[in-house]
């Protein structure tokens, strides 16, 4: 009866091992990509094909800056080969203790699996000179928003392209045609954006937070103004006032805000200046119908030029 | 660092020749009509624009990593000529400068310091405090020491000394997924034991803490710490931390010989509810000698919950944590003769002694600058388990900045010697230098 139990136990171990040793098994061959933003996520989709498998950490509509380091995120970081972040400070309250507590060596910093997207993109808002927390919370290295360019979309596509023919050599010829690929569609679709923008070339727009420069600077917007006195500070009454005068002196009617902002403020803004609230997508996945990066474009930039012509 | 201009156009120059090399040889080999020669011209411009941002990334990570060549991640690009060339000149640049200036400041540490400063009123001749103190004032440095292995010291500077709250190394690229700290280190035993005084969201600690856990030092103390996510069904998370120490920790353990270490086990659970919503919850154990000799040793039990809600959309502007925890102290103790001898805590009395106590804490942020919070405390004393105090707590906390807090709290406490104490205390926290990591 003993021996029977025994073997019962053993039989029911062995079980177990095989339940959860045998998946990583079968899947061993894919490289398990894991990325902070969806955006990342996307592009490494769009050059790994099927022979990675990818998941992003944060949501689309959530805030970049303020995503909550839960432990669900270390099962998905453990078993990653390659970590893809945006940099720049951007993960810095919530990414580090993860990458230390995920007892995987290969994606901590300057390992092989890690990856900070911000090397490969052309980055803007570089501050020089005396930084100070009094002009907000400033991001030292730069803005980090940066993948809000197509161009730098491109970029980041072909540096995640050689980092994963670096980490799967057999498939390198797989990863660069599928890049090539990408940046053929991309480079259409960029035609067609920029032919659709064209029109509004120069016009003043004001946005939330500093998240748009390089979409700004790409499709030839100007920001002129943020409702946020500064960077990570909430408005003020003093603020939300001389911005309302600086749109009304430049006759700017449209504030772009991302989903995760509060909109009493730019709504009573709108309000006052007879503007636009466009409530306007920085990542895939922020609407369920933005499926992907091209996708991503597409709805922003309707959506502003519905905007622009309803407001003038 | 004004090198690195000088560095950037040499780059530049490099890359642009490069290309200039290579232009006759694309254009004689392809006779194409002219609105291929353009496009094909435009994407020359695209490539050089992109070799240029690229170089400026690489620039980036140059000063961002000092004298250190950029890291393993030296970028494929389509045209592998030059690349060799880029690497080379950029690795051997930062030689010429030398070690010092901007290089060797680049590998310092990230530095923090966090001050903490404490107004209070109302009379508690048991636990009293001054009318105005600077509590703490806490400075961190921290670093990755290798690609094995990061660095983390916390030295707090109290009103009368210095402390070195925090010291350790954390191994983070051990195979199989073990994490394993060596050093200072508060324990894994429950939640609040672990936290730092910066990120509680009330003013003090619970009263639990106080009486059983050895208040605000708590179970800190030199030792290693190994940790293990454990295999657990699909959405679930598992995780057990084993410690071992010295053995000395506030009045909760005291090592009389070197074999009185302590040890501290923690299983950690977690589980997403919702996208919005999860569970964390686990149970601990501690045992050690306590300050009675070596005969003499303490068993601490604990399990802890909390309940977190943050709305996605919203994670800036609403949240709202219930959190609770039960710990039992149990004690061998010496018959009150022995007091004769050793120095024993007041109230100490004889035989075993079985103490528990609880604190259960709700925190509501109601907008992106305020969160309002209340506690309810129960504890047993250590020494003397028959003795009970109860305590209850309201708290307002705004926040400037993500870098200022200002908080307020009223406190009652009813001590076992049947006397209320009624208490106000204003605080205010500031946190200078590296951006820290969000407390989760």
């Amino acid at each position: 009866m003993k021996s029977q139990f025994k073997y019962r136990l053993f039989t029911m171990l062995a079980l177990l091992c095989v339940a959860v040793f045998l998946p990583s098994v079968a899947e061993a061959k894919k490289l398990q990509v894991v990325t902070t933003l969806t955006d990342l996520a996307e592009l490494t989709q769009e050059v790994g094909g099927d022979k990675v498998d990818v998941e992003a950490l944060a949501k689309g509509y959530q805030d970049p800056h303020f995503v909550e380091p839960k432990p669900s995120f270390l099962l998905k970081l453990r078993h990653a080969d390659l970590l893809v972040l945006v940099g720049l400070d951007l993960e810095i309250g919530w990414l580090p203790p993860l990458i230390t507590q995920s007892g995987n060596g290969k994606i901590q910093p300057g390992g092989q699996g890690y990856l900070d997207a911000s090397q490969f993109s052309q980055i803007l808002e570089i501050p020089g000179g005396n930084l100070t927390r009094a002009e907000g919370d400033v991001h030292p290295l730069g803005n980090p928003h940066y993948w809000l360019d197509p161009d730098n979309g491109r970029r980041i596509a072909k540096g995640i392209a050689g980092k994963l023919a670096e980490m799967d050599p057999p498939d390198q010829a797989y990863f660069q045609q599928r890049e090539q690929d990408f940046e053929k569609r991309l480079a259409e679709a960029e035609k067609r954006w920029e032919a659709q923008m064209a029109p509004y070339r120069g016009r003043k727009i004001v946005t939330y937070h500093r998240s748009w420069p390089n979409f700004a600077k790409h499709f030839g917007l100007d920001v002129i103004g943020y409702v946020e006195p500064r960077p990570g500070i909430p408005p003020t009454p003093s603020h939300t006032l001389e911005l309302v005068n600086l749109m009304k002196r430049e006759n700017v009617k449209i504030e772009l805000i991302e989903p995760y902002f509060d909109l009493k403020t730019p709504n009573s803004i709108a309000s006052m200046t007879s503007g636009k609230v466009v409530q306007i997508m920085p990542s895939v996945g922020g609407k369920p119908e933005i499926t992907d990066y091209f996708k991503l474009f597409d709805y922003d930039i309707n959506l502003l030029i519905q905007a622009f012509q309803e407001t003038k | 660092m004004k090198r690195f201009p000088a560095l950037f156009v040499f780059m530049v120059a490099m890359s642009l020749g490069v290309v200039a090399q290579q232009t006759p040889t694309a254009q004689s080999t392809q006779a194409a009509p002219a609105q291929a020669d353009t496009s094909a011209l435009e994407q020359k411009v695209r490539d050089l624009e992109d070799r240029l941002v690229l170089l400026e990334g690489e620039i980036r990570q140059l000063k961002a990593h000092g004298a250190q060549p950029p890291a393993a991640s030296a970028p494929t690009t389509a045209e592998q000529g030059p690349a060799p060339t880029t690497t080379t000149a950029s690795a051997e640049q930062p030689r010429l400068g030398g070690a010092g200036g901007a290089a060797s400041k680049a590998l310092n540490p990230d530095i923090s310091v966090i001050g903490d400063f404490i107004a209070g009123a109302g009379h508690n001749p048991i636990n009293p405090t001054p009318a105005f103190q600077m509590h703490e004032s806490e400075i961190g440095l921290q670093a990755i020491i290798d690609p094995y292995a990061r660095g983390d010291f916390f030295i707090s500077f109290g009103e009368e000394g210095v402390n070195l709250e925090e010291g350790f190394i954390t191994f983070t690229a051990l195979p199989a997924g073990f994490v394993v700290r060596g050093g200072k280190m508060r324990s894994a035993f429950g939640k609040v034991n672990t936290l730092h005084n910066h990120v509680l969201p009330w003013v003090d600690r619970p009263l639990v803490t106080q009486n059983l856990v050895g208040g605000e030092d708590g179970i800190d103390d030199a030792g290693f710490s190994v940790q293990h996510i454990i295999p657990a069904p699909k959405n679930w998370f598992f995780e057990f931390t084993g410690q071992t120490f010295r053995g000395d920790s506030s009045d909760v353990f005291t090592s009389s010989n070197k074999n009185d270490v302590s040890v501290v086990g923690h299983l950690r659970g977690y589980r997403d509810l919702t996208e919005n919503s999860n569970l964390d919850f686990g149970v601990s154990y501690s045992r050690g000698h306590n300050l009675f000799g070596s005969d003499f040793v303490t068993h601490l039990y604990g399990v802890d919950a909390m309940y977190r809600w943050k709305p996605v959309r919203r994670a800036i502007y609403k949240a709202f944590n219930l959190r609770s925890e039960f710990i039992w102290r149990q004690q061998n103790q010496p018959s009150l003769t022995a007091c004769a001898t050793i120095t024993c805590p007041v109230n100490t009395f004889a035989g075993f002694q079985r103490a528990f106590g609880f604190y259960t804490s709700a925190d509501y942020q109601f907008a992106r600058r305020w969160f309002v919070g209340a506690r309810v405390d129960d504890s047993d004393r250590p020494f003397n388990s028959r003795l009970n105090d109860k305590g209850g707590s309201l708290v307002l906390t705004y926040w400037p900045s993500e870098f200022a807090q200002i908080r307020g709290q009223y406190r009652l406490t009813r001590y076992a010697e049947n006397f209320d104490a009624h208490e106000a205390f204003i605080q205010l926290q500031f946190a200078l230098g590296a951006h820290g990591a969000h407390p989760f």
